[in-house]
């Protein structure tokens, strides 16, 4: 296998030198998401228009004239950004079928620089959720369930029974994405993050995964789950791959009039980053209850390795981040409750076939279309926005927000460069574990991590970090100042030099073209 | 604050049954209605006075290429849903772009009505469903407008005759941009909905008017200065016809010193003159219900315009929580002026209060005392020139091209040739007799080439259209004063010869 450091868009050389064609990688991306059914990573593909892109691609290389380092590398998209030509669920039976006549701003910036879209991502139903397990299309499996290192550690060897029942989940609600970057079916994907949705299944599935800041990247297309939270999330093997998928994303959008006006410059991260002059602010408030053992001491590792390395390091307090979550239940579920009032069945989507009113077709509508969360956070956020009670839950909620934005101001004005956090309280649970809990307990907890940064637009970052006495694979967050990329990057990049993150040794047997992936895993891209 | 206007009319009215001096109209409409309720307890309350408080909240279609966030085109009576961008169906993940040009419109709007414009405005979401609106809510300005605290100030005359005017004001809570719906189309037959987005996005300015009126034509007078502003301005066509100009009444009654009655709303009043009667009968009714002992319910109401009153509408669920909730897609709205204008910010990204203010075209206040003050016309003949579209151009060419003093001009022009168009349901554009044809004849007066009967026989032929010149049908039927004494004196002679019996009896006394 080869070391994580000649990870970088490796193909994106490969493919210029001549050592495999665009269509050739499509090819084997294709036959290793056909391979890896069993994940459910993905929920639909899309091979005639991938291999059709490909051919494209190729052309352009022959001529000498690839589009840029994007050009013939296979991604996969969330299935909550429209797509033209593919269908766009949001993993529910409200848009099953549905068929959006364009691309979001970002797909249309992929293709426009020539990557190859495989196919749609797997999702909780319209992102609500974060284990990717409550969508209609069923759940999604952490490919490191079928790893050899969970297997070794965790699995007893003896009953296939107790395998089925052992598979951990994703995270989510981007665990498609998360999943099919780090079962090696895509160089790179697409996820969304308005409470951890992006890091968190990254944490989970092994991969790196940036929350841009808030405004940096066009939300033009994405389905919204919360407007004023949602970010397009990247997810790929190494942080130099996000680097340059963020440099082909970002910028102002005249679609989307919260994205920055002024221009950005993609930007290439420096081969030996320098952290020695940097100021690690280590938040108190994360040491949050159920945060595990081993999670805190790879933490306190982590602060040791830039402390090692001349970084000052110090404790900060970001007091108002414990309340984040009950903050964010209220907005968010009142942002869904408008968002979704669209999905009546009269202009697309499902409509019921009840027919003896308007109101009665739009009550069957919304009852067949949406699953028990959804409809859940649609009822509680009405309830937030009536008028006896918007300024009790709504208007202090946003109150609070402000609290949890301002804290980080401080920090940051204080002269801490970057916050560094856990991601998770602990490694991915077993699917038949994470079950017992419903959607919105789970959703609470699983984003205490991750949520603030969402709440105050922050860029942040999960970058995996080890593996956890079970085998899986556990990350940690850096959070940085708005619109300083650059600088979170470089950091997650030095560290993810240091921590030698393993690469995860797949099972021969269940992944049936070996060869196929073999290949694979050799090509990565940039 | 409650008895603005002509609170105690209503009163009068009420206990004499006739006009008072302001507005008579008021006064005659309601002493006709108690006439008519011959079973109104006069004896028990006919004295208490009661006084009609009026509001109302305009809806204006901005004049605009394309809709308030859509690049969709702004067309009336386009094949139906043949103007629906992505956004305007709601699609999912499209977002809304604010429409420069509405917002200038709407800045035009607030600076002409006295309106303080609102530097950093915000735009909220409000929430029902109706098969019209996809989105499931409207974007629209409910906690901070664009622009706020203005007013507007309108006349009206005091009796039939026009010759007394009246300037009344009136203040403007707020204006504030907003989407307008789509359209549904009930076929009850089949039972079917059809529904007609073509309309869905544009944009609109909502005009909030406080309650400082008290009768139709109060409301009337006002509703039709804004439409003159808004015409002038261009920000609207405001073509009540076409339902550019939306107006909903706000109507309650109370007795003097007490607060104010509960209020109805009354809507689907679809021209000026129907907003004058729905507002009068809608008070008339309100006034005999509280008299019979009854209460008014807050509800909306809805005019009918064949049979000349106000019935309940049936309430689409009840009492509506709109569930407003700030719209997160859209940035404040911020407007600059010449102080806070940044050097550096591109000028296409800006809307400058200042250079708009400076650009605003003549208002119809200013136009009208241009024309008296030009002219010497009587200030009620520049309303009447206004308040008629093109007329006062016509005006205004026949004095260029004629003798005639102005002042004798405004005459002809409004007592005969716009009674004829009127008589005829007219416009002025579509005058049979051009400006030209106009001050042709006006000259043969003023020449004292005619006599002004004369002139008028003349004009009777021009309606025709046949494309004659006032000369040649002078001419024709010998219309023309007679300038020759001699020839003068023996007509005279003629017909006194011819009748010496007469001429005899005369002399005899």
């Amino acid at each position: 296998a080869l070391e994580k450091g000649v990870w970088r868009f490796q193909v994106s050389a490969a493919l210029r030198e001549g050592h495999v064609s665009p269509r050739e990688l499509c090819q084997r991306c294709l036959a290793l998401i056909k391979s890896t059914r069993f994940l459910n990573a993905y929920i639909s593909v899309a091979e005639e228009t991938a291999l059709k892109q490909a051919e494209e691609s190729e052309k352009r290389y022959k001529r000498g004239q690839p589009l840029g380092i994007l050009d013939g590398i296979p991604v996969a998209v969330k299935d909550n950004f429209n797509t033209a030509g593919i269908e766009t669920t949001c993993a529910s039976n409200m848009l099953k079928g549905y068929i959006s006549p364009y691309n979001a701003t970002v797909v249309q910036k992929l293709l426009d620089q020539g990557a190859v879209l495989l196919g749609k991502t797997n999702l909780d139903e319209f992102a609500m959720g974060s284990g990717s397990t409550d969508g209609v299309f069923g759940p999604v499996r952490n490919p490191w369930s079928y790893s050899r290192q969970y297997k070794e550690k965790s699995v007893p060897k003896s009953h296939s029974e107790d395998e089925e029942s052992n598979w951990v989940i994703t995270g989510g609600s981007s665990g498609g994405s998360a999943a099919a970057v780090s079962s090696f079916t895509c160089f790179a994907a697409l996820g969304s993050d308005t409470g951890g949705s992006t890091r968190n299944p990254a944490a989970h599935c092994g991969v790196v995964g940036l929350k841009p800041t808030y405004g940096l990247i066009s939300r033009h297309g994405l389905i919204p789950l919360v407007n004023s939270m949602d970010v397009p999330g990247i997810l790929t093997r190494c942080v130099d791959d996000a680097a340059v998928v963020l440099g082909s994303l970002a910028g102002h959008d005249p679609k989307d009039s919260t994205t920055i006006q002024d221009n950005f410059k993609p930007f290439e991260l420096p081969d030996s980053p320098d952290v020695s002059k940097l100021s690690i602010g280590i938040p108190k408030e994360y040491q949050a209850p159920g945060l595990s053992s081993e999670i805190l001491a790879l933490w306190s590792k982590a602060a040791d390795l830039f402390k090692n390395a001349g970084a000052k390091v110090i404790e900060v307090s970001l007091p108002h981040t414990r309340y984040s979550i009950v903050c964010y239940h209220v907005l968010c579920t009142a942002e869904v409750a408008s968002n979704m009032a669209r999905f009546d069945g009269l202009e697309y989507g499902h409509r019921s076939e009840m027919n003896k009113s308007t109101e009665s077709m739009y009550a069957a509508t919304r009852r067949e279309g949406f699953n028990d969360v959804v409809r859940g956070r649609i009822l509680s956020g009405n309830y937030f926005l009536l008028k006896q009670n918007y300024e009790n839950y709504f208007i202090k909620a946003q109150k609070v927000r402000r609290l949890i934005a301002n804290d980080f101001l401080k920090v940051f004005g204080s002269g801490v460069d970057i916050l560094l956090t856990p991601t998770t309280l602990s490694d991915a649970a077993p699917y038949m574990e994470f079950i017992k809990e419903d959607n919105r307990t789970r959703s609470a907890q699983d984003d205490i991590l991750t949520q603030a940064a969402n709440m105050a637009g922050l860029p942040a970052i999960n970058v995996p970090t080890a593996l956890s006495e079970r085998g899986l694979p556990v990350g940690l967050q850096f959070i940085g100042r708005s619109f300083q990329e650059k600088q979170l990057l470089t950091v997650a990049k030095w560290f993810e030099k240091q921590v030698k993150f393993p690469m995860i040794q797949l099972e021969e047997g269940k992944w049936h073209n070996h060869d196929v992936f073999q290949h694979q895993k050799s090509a990565s891209f940039s | 604050v409650g008895a603005r206007g002509c609170g105690g009319v209503w009163r009068r009215a009420w206990q004499h049954g006739a006009g008072g001096p302001c507005p008579s109209s008021c006064g005659q409409r309601a002493a006709t209605s108690n006439g008519r309720g011959g079973a109104v307890p006069v004896g028990k309350s006919g004295l208490a006075p009661w006084v009609p408080v009026v509001g109302l909240e305009i809806h204006a279609q901005i004049s605009s290429n394309s809709k308030l966030f859509s690049g969709s085109q702004v067309q009336f009576a386009a094949p139906p849903n043949s103007l629906v961008s992505f956004f305007d169906a709601s699609l999912p993940g499209t977002l809304p772009v604010l429409n420069r040009r509405c917002v200038e419109a709407a800045v035009m709007t607030g600076l002409a009505l006295n309106c303080s414009i609102n530097k950093k405005s915000l735009f909220d979401r409000k929430h029902y469903f109706y098969a019209d609106l996809p989105a499931g809510y409207q974007i629209t300005q409910q906690r901070v407008p664009i622009a706020v605290n203005g007013s507007l100030s309108y006349s009206l005359c005091t009796d039939n005759k026009m010759s007394q005017m009246v300037t009344k004001t009136v203040r403007i809570k707020q204006i504030q941009l907003e989407q307008d719906s789509g359209k549904s189309l009930h076929d009850d037959t089949r039972s079917q909905t059809l529904v007609d987005l073509n309309r869905a996005g544009v944009g609109l300015m909502e005009v909030v008017m406080e309650p400082d009126m008290c009768c139709g034509e109060e409301a009337a007078a006002a509703v039709r200065e804004l439409q003159l502003i808004l015409q002038t301005l261009g920000s609207s066509q405001a073509v009540m016809a076409e339902g550019q100009l939306r107006v909903d009444a706000n109507v309650s009654v109370h007795h003097p010193g007490e607060p104010y009655g509960v209020r109805t709303e009354v809507k689907n009043i679809n021209s000026i003159r129907f907003l004058a009667k729905a507002v009068d009968y809608e008070i008339q009714r309100q006034i005999e219900e509280l008299e019979n002992g009854g209460t008014i319910l807050n509800e909306t109401r809805a005019f009918d315009s064949k049979l000349g009153c106000t019935v309940p509408m049936r309430d689409k669920e009840g009492k509506q929580d709109y569930r407003f909730m700030p719209e997160p897609n859209l940035p404040p709205l911020i407007l600059y002026d010449a102080k806070s204008l940044p050097a550096n910010m591109n000028h296409q990204q800006v809307v400058n209060i200042d250079w708009i203010h400076e650009r605003l075209p003549d208002l119809p206040s200013v136009k009208r005392a241009k024309l008296v003050d030009q002219y010497g016309i009587l200030p009620e003949h520049s309303f009447t020139l206004l308040n008629e579209d093109g007329l006062t151009e016509f005006f205004e060419n026949v004095v260029k091209q004629t003798q005639m003093k102005p002042k004798k001009v405004i005459g002809w022009i409004l007592n005969i040739l716009l009674s004829y168009l009127k008589q005829h349901s007219l416009t002025v554009k579509e005058s049979p007799v051009s400006s030209v044809l106009m001050a042709d004849l006006l000259n043969l007066v003023e020449k004292k080439e005619i006599s002004s009967t004369a002139a008028k026989q003349v004009l009777a032929e021009l309606w025709k259209g046949e494309g004659k010149t006032p000369l040649e049908i002078v001419k024709e039927k010998k219309l023309e004063l007679i300038q020759d004494q001699k020839e003068l004196e023996q007509i005279c002679q003629a017909v006194i010869d011819g009748q010496e019996n007469e001429v005899i009896m005369m002399v005899l006394g």
